[in-house]
């Protein structure tokens, strides 16, 4: 079983890592069971928050977009008198697109910069590279992206989706639109194969026939050969979960082998506004799944997008992932004040139940698993680009990252 | 659908494809036993070539043709630059060319993703190359024809220079005996550069077709680089008849692996068969009679 495997593994890890913090240290000062002295300086006006994401290397696009929206936030709060009194120094490093970079500048980050908190990374490789380091440390980390769940860690607070609040959605309204055969497309690595693994067998439980399903590498950008077996599946739809890129390669030979947003339509998990221009072929019909589209219609999100484009440039869109990152922020400054303290245990003891009226609408940390309760949402790419909701959930979704609560999912089975 | 028309199809344009970026490295390699790991950017600044000539001929239909010549000059500029600056300083040292190109390749992804952005640029397709042809349940995309056939017109175009200009005589001269060419009053270091200038152009030519295919990213270069080599060695050394041959095989075997299996797989097959290849016949498919590569 996996999720208690990786529980164990992760368990087994955090004791080892608290026996060798304790043999380094001899014995920590408290009762607690921090694992590392914190370092963290609260005694000036101002606290430090480590930013840590790649603003080089192939992933620079995509986290430059969450660099800003932290920056905005971290701006936001400041006018607005700080966290428990302090202003926020933000302590800046690149990740550089390398999971490598992103465990060396987190150790950095954590015990050379002392910093309070970090915010950052996008890819899993980047995030599980981090964990280990945070947990030794005994840090915090706030990670803003979607992701394949199956994890939980005691010094991470995961503020995108898990597959509960996107996957499996996104399969619900499938089921809604009458669905019954399904196409799977994505990249070949972790959060594709894992994604689709849920897909496959929450598709047997909702009767919906997966008939196909290709992988190609990440750098790949030739789909025609795996568009001709959608040509010749005939499914009808597609769930689209190819990163990056690659995603160009495919639209345009979605569309050069007849395939249109009429005839197959596509469910995408990764295309948002930024990436919706960039596919070279009109992706008008097409539909994604996010919790958060530029075009929802809110108070707080048009506040959220005018303060934004008023410091950014007004040619700037925004995404899930930048509000998520965004949301984190503002997640970190009610923990700390609800806890009184910008002590680790402090703020977990206190997690439970913190929320934050964020441009999605509320959001709630769950203080068992640390993810957030959120809306999910599907949107239409209509002719602007901008993505028309066309379903949402009825309610903010409960975060189940291990899928406990769906008792059709067998982690052991492929 | 025909489990036999896609893959040969498919794998006959990806093959056309990796004959126009192996052609260049080819001819470098052959004639000055240059590894030029910067060649994948060349096909870069072609498929850039076709996304700026889009921005300025503004008819869709025009620019991709336009573009086809701008790109082979922009290109092929390029190369020139590189090989003044920096490839003519360090002949007949293979090592060092790869190193050093190693580093202008990762200079010039740079260099795009601080001009262009690191998320790509969309290429439009021109109307007359939309659509497909029914072959036995295949949908052939015209773009894939147009590749095959921007392929073989630089296979002529190339083959036309090599076998009845001036230049071509002292290309084939300097391949053979590079010291006998020069006492024969050949100006090497001018056949060099003309060769370089025609191999990176004819890469600009493949970035066009690229373009086509997946529209720019800075880090386009680097998925083509890595077979090109493997069509280049597997075709042998400085052999233009075994590149055209290993670039259409390579392109269809994968194509086939592909169907058969699954994208990774073949990737991983297709190397694993082309290094079985070379431990039977490690000059590749056929044997260079130069001293060139001594």
């Amino acid at each position: 079983m996996f999720p208690t495997r990786a529980r164990l593994v992760t368990g087994t890890v955090l004791a080892l890592t608290a026996a060798l913090g304790l043999s380094a240290c001899g014995g920590s000062k408290s009762g607690e069971s921090s694992a590392a002295e914190s370092c963290v300086d609260t005694s000036g006006d101002t606290i430090k928050l480590g930013f840590l994401n790649s603003t080089s290397g192939a992933m620079a696009i995509s986290e430059q977009t969450v660099r800003d929206s932290l920056g905005l936030a971290a701006e936001e709060i400041n006018v607005s008198g700080g966290i428990l009194g302090k202003k926020i120094e933000p302590v800046v490093e690149d990740g550089a697109s390398d999971p490598a970079v992103f465990a060396e500048k987190i150790e950095k980050l954590l015990t050379g910069d002392c910093v309070a908190a970090v915010f950052g990374g996008w890819t899993s490789a980047s995030r599980k590279a981090m964990l280990p380091v945070v947990e030794a440390d005994d840090g915090l980390l706030f990670y803003p992206v979607q992701y394949e769940g199956l994890e939980a860690s005691k010094n991470i607070y995961y503020t995108g989706a898990t597959t509960n609040q996107q996957i499996i959605p996104a399969m619900d309204f499938l089921k809604s639109k009458g669905v019954k055969t399904l196409f799977l497309a994505g990249s070949d690595y972790v959060f594709p194969r894992t994604a689709n693994k849920i897909i496959k067998q929450y598709a047997a439980e909702l009767g919906i026939e997966i008939v196909g399903e290709e992988y190609v590498p990440l750098d790949d950008d030739d789909w025609t050969t795996q568009v001709a077996k959608i040509v010749a599946a005939k499914p009808d739809f597609v769930f689209n979960t190819i990163n990056g890129s690659s995603n160009v390669g495919f639209i345009k030979a979605y569309y050069e082998q007849g395939l249109t947003a009429k005839t197959t339509p596509i469910i995408s998990v990764s295309i948002a506004e930024e990436e919706a221009p960039a596919m070279g072929k009109d992706v008008t019909g097409q539909f994604a799944a996010w919790n958060y589209f530029e075009s929802v219609d809110s108070p707080t999100n048009a506040a959220f997008i005018k303060a934004f484009q008023d410091k950014y440039g007004a040619d700037r869109p925004t995404s899930d992932p930048m509000e998520a990152a965004y949301t984190s922020l503002y997640l970190y400054k009610a923990l700390v004040e609800k806890a009184d303290s910008f002590d680790v245990a402090k703020i977990n003891a206190a997690a439970d139940g913190v929320s934050f009226n964020a441009p999605e609408g509320t959001v709630t940390i769950d203080g068992e698993n640390h993810h957030i309760a959120k809306t999910a949402l599907i949107g239409q790419i209509n002719a602007d680009n901008q993505f028309d909701v066309v379903w949402s959930s009825d309610a903010p979704i409960e975060p189940d990252p291990f899928l406990k609560g769906y008792d059709w999912w067998d982690p052991s089975k492929e | 659908m025909d489990a036999f028309t896609t893959p040969l199809l498919a794998g006959t344009a990806t093959g056309a494809l990796l004959l126009i970026a192996a052609l260049g490295l080819a001819l470098t390699f052959g004639q000055m036993g240059v590894i030029n790991m910067a060649h994948g950017e060349f096909l870069m600044a072609g498929a850039y070539t076709a996304y700026l000539t889009q921005q300025v001929v503004t008819n869709a239909d025009l620019s991709i043709l336009v573009a086809l010549p701008v790109a082979f000059v922009v290109a092929g500029l390029l190369g020139l630059l590189l090989e003044v600056a920096i490839i003519s300083w360090m002949y007949r040292r293979p090592l060092d060319t790869l190193l050093v190109t190693v580093g202008v390749s990762l200079l010039l992804q740079q260099l795009a993703k601080d001009v262009f952005g690191a998320q790509g640029d969309p290429v439009r397709t021109p109307g007359w190359l939309e659509g497909n042809v029914d072959v036995f349940g295949y949908h052939w995309p015209y773009r894939q024809m147009f590749t095959i056939l921007l392929a073989l017109l630089a296979l002529a175009g190339l083959g036309a220079l090599l076998k009845y200009t001036a230049y071509g005589r002292r290309i084939r001269a300097t391949v053979q005996n590079r010291d006998l060419a020069e006492t024969m009053g050949v100006s090497t270091r001018a056949v060099d550069r003309v060769t370089f200038f025609v191999g990176s152009g004819l890469a600009g030519i493949g970035g066009v077709a690229v373009a086509l295919i997946s529209g720019t990213n800075p880090n386009l270069g680097t998925t083509y680089i890595i077979s090109a080599f493997l069509v280049v060695v597997a075709g042998g050394l400085g052999q233009l008849r075994g590149t055209v041959i290993a670039a259409f095989a390579v392109g269809i075997v994968t194509a086939f692996l592909t169907d058969w299996l699954s994208s990774s797989m073949a990737q991983v097959l297709t190397f694993a068969l082309v290094v079985i290849f070379l431990q039977a016949r490690p000059q590749g498919l056929f044997t260079v009679r130069t001293r060139g590569l001594a």
